[in-house]
């Protein structure tokens, strides 16, 4: 009994309030003068709205329900998105609807702002006249400069413990030196015998981190009649094997591509190929650029083949290792 | 009964006397034209990339340690890979709503960077850069090629082959830096490329944290000084003038106009992030060194880079042992700078050329100006060829013109082509111009007829009067 009446109460409270503010929104709104323009009521775009803003909800609980209901491997993104899409394309157009029947839409008019000369002398004054008591300003200007200047000098100064800097030789370093042997990805030494023609593969000095970029080498087997490497280089390449450092000589990138002749003008016989920005070098003539942005050739490094049938370099690169830099032109050092 | 609104209303200007200001911003007015809402599409990007970049750092670790995977994607199983691949693997293919989250954060990225240089080509060609809005675009400058640091670092800490190839360019890129180059990248990697373990957490917390604040201040600097200066206009009336300004009240009128413009624009990204896939790094597989692979293409906004790199001849300037200009500072450094030259010194550079040294509150439309609609299309086609020469690879893929014979076409191209648009967009516009003249003096002409017909007409009524 006591429940009912508190049902009955509350129905005549919110209906109560319903009846009540009709007329007093209307009577009111009248004899002031409104700031926004009266319009008349739509109800159809209020229809509108309210069933682009039912289906939001609807969509948005689809997303809830889609991420509960599926295990990972069968959750469809593609849901996922279309629900929460979906939900937020409902309020947005609800909002266009709003925006284009249910709001008023008046065209004002405002003044640009102007400058205010008034304001911008008494500025420059109260400058002026606060400092009027100084009688050195210039020194004071200076001295105060300097002393801002070398704390934030000091305050920067640590950020000289990010990396060397001024000792630029890690750049230079490479492992590679008179009979360090050659390995593949799974530290196996690899046999000369195993180097194939028309195919190119991956080699590391051994006991070396593979991503130190000096270390990183692109090994192939070319016919020794055919090679022209520079004189000073007779003999680094034993059984027409050579190596050439895998890092471009252009932006650093990893050469990874073993091309056969495209262009026949241009490349006559196989070339190495960077495939970030086309630097192309020429293994016959020792890595000299034939194509591609690239400033210089690609190092290489002298090989020999131990009693055992292993491959292993025969000294250092012939140039330093990567993108050019201010230094790179100096001989390697190991 | 007091008004319901009142209360809240009196609550906060009692306690903070914003009253006057808030009452002052409902009103603040904004002209009224489709393309000024490029801007708003940027700053609700930058929202979404907020919201979902925070999703991500949470399953996200900045770590090059290397591990093994195993985990629901068969091809990387048993596969070393760093901490940092392998968390985005599982963000993408392990946890609910990983992938949706982390392709939204990637299209929002795309589509940040995209509506930021429309919004300048507007703010370009409409001349609305000019006095009194100069810092505003300078701000905004600003604020576009910082997003692209960011999104560049971005897809680098995923560590994948393509971010990979990415982050070993941007590193030759800054070795070609003259003299500074070397102890520059040491500085930054903290050893030669891969660099050190902390190199990751470095760029992750430029990422997430340095940058972002960065990017925010700038946006709310620039939207400050938007809404000190108020709009450009377009003269669409007379009532349009350089001291008055004619738009619609922010509220009601702007409020919800601009809302659905947010809904849409994240609704759009997130049916983009849940629909159509984006940068799939479980197929790219780990980065190493010694690894790179064919087709590798950036995100779109470094491809003009990417072009640029290309597009140079092979040489390194050197003198003796030195190298003083490696080739990649051309297409890497120097490029990049000349654009953002000429785009940042562009309103005082015109104010040299042409005098002009007023304020200008009306905004031009690209025809009133023909020489600078000239120069801008011309200079946007020589950044449009060099980036299109970026693609030269897919291109060849797509139509068999040959990379070569590409290379030697664009070569030519970007500078060829650049110099006749600009005398033909200058002379359309002129012409343009010149029909609008035209079209005012047939209404003046009309109108006069039609005043004299009518004045005949009323001294035809009183004759003799």
């Amino acid at each position: 009994m006591k429940l009912w009446r508190w049902l009955v109460a509350i129905v005549t409270l919110i209906f109560g309030r319903f009846l009540r503010r009709r007329p007093r929104a209307g009577g009111e709104a009248d004899d002031r003068q409104r700031i926004v323009p009266a319009g008349t009521p739509e109800r159809r775009a209020e229809n509108v709205v309210l069933l682009l803003l039912g289906l939001a909800v609807l969509w948005a609980l689809g997303f809830v329900v889609t991420y509960a209901e599926w295990s990972p491997s069968r959750l469809p993104n593609e849901l996922l998105g279309i629900c929460l899409g979906m939900s937020l394309a409902c309020i947005g157009g609800a909002l266009t609807v709003i925006a284009k029947r249910l709001v008023v839409t008046e065209e004002l008019e405002d003044e640009y702002p102007q400058q205010h000369p008034e304001q911008q002398q008494e500025i420059v004054e109260i400058v002026h006249e606060s400092g009027s008591r100084i009688t050195r300003k210039r020194l004071m200007l200076g001295v105060g400069a300097a002393a801002g200047g070398a704390l934030g000098l000091a305050a920067l100064t640590p950020v000289l413990s990010l990396g060397p800097f001024w000792d630029t030789a890690p750049l230079d370093k490479t492992p590679w030196r008179r009979g360090v042997r050659l390995v593949d990805e799974n530290d196996s030494p690899i046999a000369a015998s195993s180097i194939e023609h028309a195919s190119f593969y991956y080699a590391f000095a051994e006991g070396v981190d593979p991503e130190i970029i000096a270390s990183d080498l692109i090994v192939l087997r070319l016919d020794p009649s055919k090679l022209e490497l520079p004189a000073a280089r007779a003999g680094w390449a034993p059984e027409g094997i050579l190596a050439f450092s895998k890092i471009c000589t252009h932006a650093g990138c990893a050469i990874d591509l073993y091309r056969n002749p495209k262009f026949p003008v241009l490349e006559p016989h196989p070339a190495l190929v960077c495939p970030c920005h086309y630097s192309t070098f020429d293994p016959f003539t020792g890595g000299t650029v034939i194509y591609g942005p690239a400033g210089r050739p690609l190092p290489q490094l002298p090989l020999m083949i131990d009693d055992a049938g292993y491959l292993r370099a025969a000294g250092n690169f012939s140039a330093r290792v990567g993108p050019s830099w201010w230094n790179v032109r100096e001989r390697p050092t190991t | 009964m007091t008004d319901p609104i009142l209360d809240p209303v009196r609550f906060i200007d009692e306690r903070t006397a914003a009253a006057p200001l808030l009452r002052k911003s409902m009103r603040y007015l904004f002209p009224d034209h489709w393309s000024f809402l490029l801007g708003e599409v940027a700053l609700y990007s930058f929202i979404v990339l907020i919201a979902t970049g925070i999703y991500l750092a949470l399953f996200f670790d900045p770590s090059t340690a290397k591990t093994v995977y195993h985990g629901p994607y068969a091809p990387l199983d048993g596969q070393t890979m760093s901490e940092a691949y392998k968390s985005v693997v599982n963000i993408s293919l392990s946890y609910k709503a990983g992938l949706l989250m982390r392709q939204t954060h990637h299209w929002a990225a795309d589509v940040f960077m995209a509506s930021i240089v429309v919004h300048l080509m507007r703010v370009f060609f409409t001349g609305a850069y000019r006095r009194p809005r100069e810092l505003t675009w300078l701000v905004g400058l600003t604020l576009l090629f910082t997003a692209l640091l960011e999104g560049y670092l971005g897809y680098s800490l995923v560590d994948d082959l393509l971010s990979g190839m990415g982050l070993q360019i941007g590193y030759g890129v800054g070795l070609s830096l003259p003299l500074i180059g070397g102890p520059a990248m040491l500085g930054i990697f903290g050893a030669p490329f891969p660099g050190t373990a902390q190199f990751w957490s470095r760029m992750y917390i430029v990422h997430v944290l340095l940058i972002p604040l960065l990017l925010a201040t700038l946006i709310g600097v620039h939207l400050a000084l938007v809404a000190a200066r108020h709009h450009t206009q377009f003269r669409e009336s007379p009532r349009h003038t350089n001291r008055r300004l004619i738009g619609v009240p922010m509220f009601p009128a702007q409020i919800p106009r601009s809302l659905a413009l947010m809904f849409f624009v994240v609704a759009i990204l997130f049916l983009l992030g849940g629909l159509v896939q984006i940068n799939p790094i479980w197929q790219w597989g780990p980065f190493e060194p010694w690894l790179a692979t064919n087709g590798a293409q950036p995100d779109w906004y470094l491809g003009w880079l990417i072009g640029a790199l290309r597009l140079m001849p092979s040489f390194d300037v050197t003198i003796g042992h030195f190298t003083v200009i490696p080739n990649p500072f051309w297409g890497g450094v120097l490029f990049p700078l000349v654009v953002v030259g000429v785009l940042a010194g562009f309103p005082w550079i015109e104010r040299r050329l042409t005098g002009d040294r007023s304020v200008h509150n009306l905004a031009d439309r690209p025809r009133d100006a023909p020489n600078r609609t000239a120069f801008g299309v011309a200079f946007l086609s020589w950044v449009f060829l060099i980036f299109a020469f970026g693609a030269a690879d897919r291109i060849f893929v797509l139509i068999g013109l040959s990379y070569d014979t590409q290379l030697y076409l664009f070569r030519i191209g970007i500078w060829i082509v650049p110099i006749i648009l600009f005398f033909v967009v200058r002379r359309v516009c002129r012409e343009l111009a010149r029909s609008d003249e035209i079209e005012v003096q047939r209404e003046r002409a009309e109108h006069e007829a039609r005043a004299h017909e009518q004045a005949l007409a009323r001294t035809g009524a009183t004759p003799d009067s």
